[in-house]
């Protein structure tokens, strides 16, 4: 029997079943709604400014916050750059570490059972609180920011990725033991590829993680930065530049989370594409 | 290589028996089935010979001997298919091959080359979210294959399909097998798939599970679905049938009057 005729004869498809079109009316339906939202909130927002006639150092309109981003342009620029480059360096040593000694954690069942309370135990230590003493450590450059990030954006990675190696289906590691797979195998071909959509989930909240990381680091001691700006303008009571640090902040941090978007997209379709 | 089991039994450690005193034999290039109900051991069984389990009694024998480490020495199919999602159907057809230490291009080239025989044309490089039940069985079915051992043990592989694809299956595993006469060990709680692929078939029974019979199936080869609606084959049904039906009563604890198996059967 010719391979096409039995396929039909199993009741299987001939063509592969095609990928469902994305229609331009489906992705207007999926993004019209949460624009529309958001442009309501601003709205309200503005209205009630309006309205109540709240002073500037109070609640800016989103106006006065827009001007405010303008006239800024340069020292936002500029402190941005600063945060942003404390958050990547952050982040992604949080990211290589974190997998690492996940890796290497759940590699021997006893170092599991000893290391993984404890680390659960560590993500309620609020990192943010010992910032002022990173700082006594190793002084006040970008070292001490560097390091509060990549420990806050730590933990959900490190937990994340070993709840994902545990996942592991039992049946398939023993299949691939009776094809002949040694520990190393049985991690590179079955057990990092089913933790990586928990990895990539430990790295969408660690995303959000390290931006509060950065701000808290710089308050805690810092002279450049978004953190520290924001602390400067609200001594001087200039709410409207204080939101515009805040907006430039929502972005960093807007912007790492799609990054971790796009990188699962690549990394592993298998999961993305089929939700 | 002949495989032997002499006095198998497996016993948890919650005190469950599962298998006590199972003594079976396959030959070279034999096709042989163990029927039995659900939860009769059958599972444990395979696990045991396909080395992922270790006996509480009782041993197996290789060409006559005690095997020793049998993971690795023995071709395994579970029987949920197992495909990985982040590999495509050549790439997990090839993992055996890839294991063994061939490599990665070779090991998928050798895959990509059987891809027709095992009715996989056009999906080589689909995930198998995209295969359908019969597919994903005969993906599994082609890299438990592909890893080139002489005895298979296959648990349940049609078990998940619809009784067409079944029948479709049954009569394209017994092309593949006659082409190359691998030993196989088919579980299934399937008497008429039992009848229909094998030269043997043990009937086990359940907890613990134990041999109860062994059926020798001397239909001609080569055998088409046909064959089915024979006299001989409806004899040879009836006879594995009988006392699995037994079983299963006395399973459900429910005492039949003669006048009532009558109108059941």
């Amino acid at each position: 029997m010719s391979a096409p005729r039995l396929a039909l004869a199993l009741g299987g498809r001939l063509e592969p079943r095609p990928r469902a079109a994305l229609h331009s009316r489906a992705a207007l339906a999926r993004v019209a709604p949460p624009l529309l939202f958001g442009v309501l909130v601003v709205g309200v927002w503005w209205g009630y400014v309006a309205i109540s006639g709240v002073s500037e150092s109070v609640l800016p309109s989103p106006g006065q916050v827009a001007r405010a981003l303008v006239r800024d342009r340069s020292v936002l620029l500029s402190s941005g750059w600063t945060t942003l480059s404390e958050i990547l360096i952050g982040y992604a040593i949080a990211a290589f570490v974190g997998v690492a000694i996940a890796a290497a954690v759940s590699s021997a069942r006893v170092l599991e059972r000893a290391v993984y309370p404890w680390l659960v135990a560590t993500q309620m230590v609020p990192i943010p609180a010992i910032a002022p003493v990173v700082i006594l450590w190793t002084g006040f450059d970008i070292r001490p920011r560097v390091i509060v990030i990549a420990l806050v954006s730590f933990f959900p990675v490190v937990v994340n990725t070993i709840d994902g190696l545990r996942a592991t289906d039992g049946e398939l590691v023993g299949l691939l033991r009776t094809l002949g797979a040694r520990r190393w195998e049985l991690f590179r071909v079955a057990r990092l590829p089913s933790a990586l959509p928990y990895v990539f989930s430990g790295l969408r909240v660690a995303a959000a993680f390290a931006v509060i990381g950065a701000v808290v680091a710089e308050w805690a001691g810092a002279s450049s930065g978004l953190g520290y700006l924001v602390l400067s303008y609200s001594s001087q009571t200039a709410t409207s530049d204080v939101f515009a640090a805040v907006v430039v902040l929502a972005a960093i941090g807007v912007a790492l989370f799609a990054l971790v978007g796009v990188a699962e997209r690549i990394a592993i379709p298998w999961w993305t594409l089929e939700e | 290589m002949r495989l032997e089991t002499v006095g198998l039994g497996k016993t948890f450690g919650d005190g469950v028996e599962a298998l006590r005193g199972v003594s079976l034999s396959l030959v070279d290039g034999e096709f042989v089935s163990l029927v039995g109900p659900s939860g009769c051991g059958k599972s444990t069984l395979l696990a045991i010979l396909a080395g992922l389990s270790e006996p509480s009694a009782g041993a197996v024998l290789i060409d006559g001997e005690p095997a020793g480490a049998l993971l690795g020495r023995i071709g395994y199919m579970p029987q949920r298919d197992l495909l990985m999602q982040w590999r495509t159907t050549v790439e997990n057809a090839a993992i055996g091959l890839e294991l063994a230490g061939v490599t990665r291009r070779e090991a998928r080239e050798r895959a990509q080359a059987q891809m027709a025989r095992f009715g996989l044309t056009g999906f080589e490089r689909k995930r198998p979210s995209a295969l359908s039940g019969g597919m994903r069985q005969r993906a599994a079915l082609l890299r438990t294959f592909l890893a080139g051992r002489d005895v298979l043990l296959l648990d349940e592989p049609f078990g998940s399909l619809d009784a067409l694809t079944r029948e479709a299956m049954r009569e394209w595993l017994l092309g593949v097998w006659e082409a190359d006469r691998k030993t196989i060990l088919l579980v299934t709680h399937d008497v008429e798939e039992a009848v229909f692929l094998s030269d043997r078939v043990y009937v086990m029974s359940g907890r613990p599970g134990a041999v109860q019979a062994e059926v020798e199936i001397a239909l001609p080869r080569p055998r088409a679905l046909e064959l089915t609606e024979s006299a001989q084959f409806a004899e040879l049904r009836a006879r594995l049938l009988g006392p699995l039906r037994a079983q299963a009563r006395a399973q459900l604890g429910v005492a039949w009057s003669a006048g009532g198996v009558g109108r059941m059967v």
